[in-house]
């Protein structure tokens, strides 16, 4: 009767029941052994992650919980109808602010805010990208409060990672509990996730640049092996079967790209980038990077080549910005947001950052052109140092923060040293976009915040993993709420 | 294929082999040492195993001893000597995470397996035991790296890269081997057995895993010119000068036919194939062993130059 107390409350949610089977029926010992099987596999294969910083963890694990987070299909349909939303939304936004500016025309977001943002880029203006795609590839950082309550946390718009955890996840269970996986199947199923990359592939070959005739030759750029998600470039290079280059790989000539090839110089026609826009063209950007190709931009803006995603999406995954999403996406697709927004203090405003000093023990506040979760207060977790110091930094940049009140999240049963314990968890779609529409693979990073009551859930700060199970709402049907 | 892909998997084949030339030196050496003072001793034997691996230079910056703890050390383990078994498979792990799409898992995790290994004996100076137990358990993860290259990696010009890197260092390995050895190896007019030297020229069948070859091929005592016979001209000996070439030749071809040309690294392998093959020991320690050796190191260290250029690495 393992785990009965993690699922025998009320806050269970149903689809949980079968996998609660499969739990209860389990020893302790044996989960134990799967999770260190799990770790061997994760370590044989080589996936790991760096951490800035840490010069003894160059390449660590991530752990992984081999307790799958579930969604139920019906559930899922409405949190896709939202995502395609919200990234049109996104791809419109950024046609937009590097266009005619309607929306700041029409007073929907302030000027300064877009104009004046360091995200903004410059070398965007007046450009648009091949097929008018901007974010090809979008992670929308989601949290769940209650039944079909999805809340957005981020955006990310620029090189969001993390999808090769989405796919090796899956694996890992597959050869982990395949009974449980097949017993799911024959009781209307667990949605593949292993479609993403030939998706991926898709999406990428249909923004090639009108100037390419034939089959487009696709590359995936990455800063190198040092890179803290160089794993997930090579992974996917591989699922992909496309080069992975380096920026000395590549070179521009007559506004063209060209990669170093055994056999000659040989033309890109779509990048797909992991590397920032700081760095991707010294003549445009820091003139000090080694990472990029001198000349790019030029030769993006000829037409030779695409870069997914566009160079200043920036822009739109701000924190700043992500507070006036909500009329974002009313602005541009005339229809009220379906996923929410968290109610958000910019801090750039006097009356709201006088209103955040006040309560600052019960908010979350965030760097807005943070990420990996650095730079940030957790208010309820906090020290009155910390709380201290904080405020000082907020009072003297207010501009660079935004805070937020720290939502119930949902949690996600989790194995820890003292059996399973609820644990929060967010959730991490991906979405993309090429020329014919919005496309999203049925699942997600999952990632958990190990520590009891942390809210924190980044790799970087000691968050893990879980596969994430998209499964039809048949499986409810065939569900005994007694056998709980 | 990209031209930096291609030259990691080069250098990973390189420094895999130099890895394993290593283990094997120092496992020679450590029998070779292992015998009474009258035959030879300890000091010669390790200073021999210096030179074999051509790091006279910075060995003496060190100041150590020349002892088996402190050259086995810096050959083994030694993290500041680039040249050390554990530098060696850091840097293979290394070429082979920046090209991980071009190898196959089983190929990878082999690569990667071999850098754990080393990991397991720590950096410190290892007593004889430990040695000898390091020794064994690198040359059995480098054969499983051959095995599963072998087995898993498609023919296509990720494969042959590899391969090239380890016949272009195994060729100079062998050579530099015999050049730190030709002294012993010139034929004599005394009457040889029981010689002192035959412990030198078993030490260096052993160190390229040759000694029960070289029975199964001469069917005869050890003798000395019949050792560089071996290592030089037979073909069927794949650590031979004219095995690696043969080898050699036959992957530049490969590489040759994908791109529908040849280029002056195939032009100068054929040669030096042909040169070889028009050769043999008795002409060759007439024109002097070292001469030819010597000679050798360098167009081997040019062939590579060829290839670096003609495939733009």
């Amino acid at each position: 009767m393992y785990g009965h107390g993690a699922f025998g409350s009320d806050s269970v949610r149903m689809p949980y029941a079968r996998v609660g089977d499969w739990l209860r029926s389990s020893s302790h010992e044996l989960m134990e052994t799967r999770r260190q099987q799990a770790e061997l596999f994760f370590r044989r294969i080589g996936i790991t992650f760096a951490v800035y910083g840490d010069p003894d963890a160059s390449e660590r694990l991530i752990p992984f919980d081999i307790v799958p987070r579930i969604i139920a299909g019906s559930e899922w349909a409405k949190l896709e109808e939202g995502l395609v939303q919200r990234v049109n939304a996104l791809n419109m936004f950024l046609a937009d602010v590097y266009g005619p500016r309607e929306c700041i025309k029409a007073g929907i977001i302030p000027e300064e805010l877009v104009l004046r943002n360091p995200q903004y880029s410059l070398a965007q203006v007046g450009r648009r990208p091949a097929k008018d795609v901007w974010v090809h590839i979008a992670g929308i950082d989601l949290v769940r409060t209650g039944a079909d309550a999805f809340y957005v946390l981020e955006d990310n718009a620029r090189t969001p990672s993390g999808v090769s955890y989405m796919l090796e996840n899956r694996e890992v269970m597959l050869r982990l509990v395949p009974e449980v996986i097949a017993d799911i199947g024959m009781h209307g199923g667990l949605r593949p996730v292993e479609t993403y990359p030939e998706t991926l592939l898709d999406t990428l070959k249909s923004v090639a640049p009108d100037s390419c005739t034939g089959e487009p030759c696709l590359a995936l750029l990455t800063p190198g092996v040092h890179n803290s998600a160089y794993y997930e470039h090579s992974f996917l290079a591989d699922k992909l079967g496309i080069e992975l280059v380096e920026g000395s790989d590549l070179f521009v000539h007559a506004d063209t790209l060209f990669m170093r090839t055994t056999e000659g110089p040989k033309r890109v026609d779509v990048l797909y980038r992991r590397l920032d826009d700081d760095f991707i063209d010294p003549l445009v950007f820091r003139p000090d990077s080694m990472l990029g190709v001198p000349g790019l931009v030029n030769a993006t803006h000829a037409g030779n080549v695409t870069l997914a995603n566009a160079i200043g999406t920036g822009v739109a995954d701000d924190k700043a910005i992500y507070s006036y999403m909500p009329e974002i996406v009313r602005f541009f697709t005339g229809r009220d947001a379906l996923l929410q927004n968290v109610p958000t203090f910019r801090c750039r405003e006097p009356d709201a950052l006088a209103q955040v000093l006040d309560k600052l023990s019960e908010l979350v506040v965030k760097e807005v052109d943070g990420s990996g979760g650095y730079g940030m207060l957790v208010g309820p977790h906090a020290t009155k140092a910390q709380l201290d110091s904080f405020a000082a930094k907020l009072r003297a940049h207010p501009e660079k923060f935004i805070a937020q009140p720290t939502l119930a999240l949902s949690t996600c049963p989790t194995l820890t040293d003292a059996g399973l314990a609820p644990r929060h968890v967010d959730l991490r779609p991906f979405v993309l976009t090429g020329a014919d529409g919005v496309k999203i693979v049925a699942g997600g990073l999952t990632r958990v915040a190990l520590k009891q009551g942390s809210l924190v859930v980044n790799s970087s700060q000691g968050g893990g993993t879980k596969d994430t199970w998209v499964v039809d709402d048949a499986i409810l049907d065939s569900f005994d709420p007694d056998a709980l | 294929m990209l031209s930096r892909s291609a030259a990691n998997l080069y250098w990973m084949g390189r420094y895999l082999e130099r890895a394993d030339f290593l283990c094997r030196l120092i496992d020679a050496t450590v029998r070779l040492a292992s015998l009474p003072a009258s035959h030879g001793g300890a000091k010669p034997a390790w200073e021999g195993a210096i030179r074999s691996a051509a790091v006279e230079n910075s060995f003496r910056e060190t100041g150590l001893p020349v002892d088996e703890a402190h050259v086995g050390w810096f050959l083994a383990l030694d993290p500041s000597n680039p040249s050390s078994v554990r530098c060696c498979l850091e840097a293979a792990r290394h070429n082979g995470r920046a090209v991980r799409t071009a190898l196959t898992l089983e190929t990878w995790e082999a690569v990667n397996g071999a850098w754990l290994e080393i990991q397991r004996f720590g950096t410190g100076v290892p007593d004889s035991s430990t040695l000898v137990r390091l020794v064994e358990s690198i040359k059995a993860v480098l054969l499983s790296f051959d095995g599963a290259a072998a087995r898993t990696q498609l023919r296509e010009p990720t494969y042959w890269f590899l391969r090239l890197g380890t016949t272009i260092e195994r060729a100079d390995t062998t050579a530099r081997l015999l050049d730190v050895k030709y002294h012993l190896l010139l034929p004599r007019t005394e009457p040889i057995g029981g010689s002192l030297d035959y412990f030198q020229w078993t030490t260096l069948l052993r160190t390229v895993s040759a000694l029960t070859a070289y029975r199964w091929v001469y069917r005869d005592a050890v003798k000395p010119w019949l050792v560089a016979d071996l290592l030089i001209f037979n073909r069927a000996m794949p650590r031979s000068l004219i095995a690696c070439y043969e080898d050699a030749v036959w992957l530049l071809d490969q590489l040759a036919a994908t791109r529908g040309r040849r280029g002056p690294a195939n032009r100068q392998a054929s040669a030096a194939l042909r040169r070889l093959s028009e050769n043999d020991i008795d002409a060759l320690f007439q024109g002097g062993l070292h001469e030819f050796l010597t000679e050798f190191i360098a167009e081997n260290n040019a062939l590579g130059d060829a290839i670096a250029d003609q495939y733009l690495f």
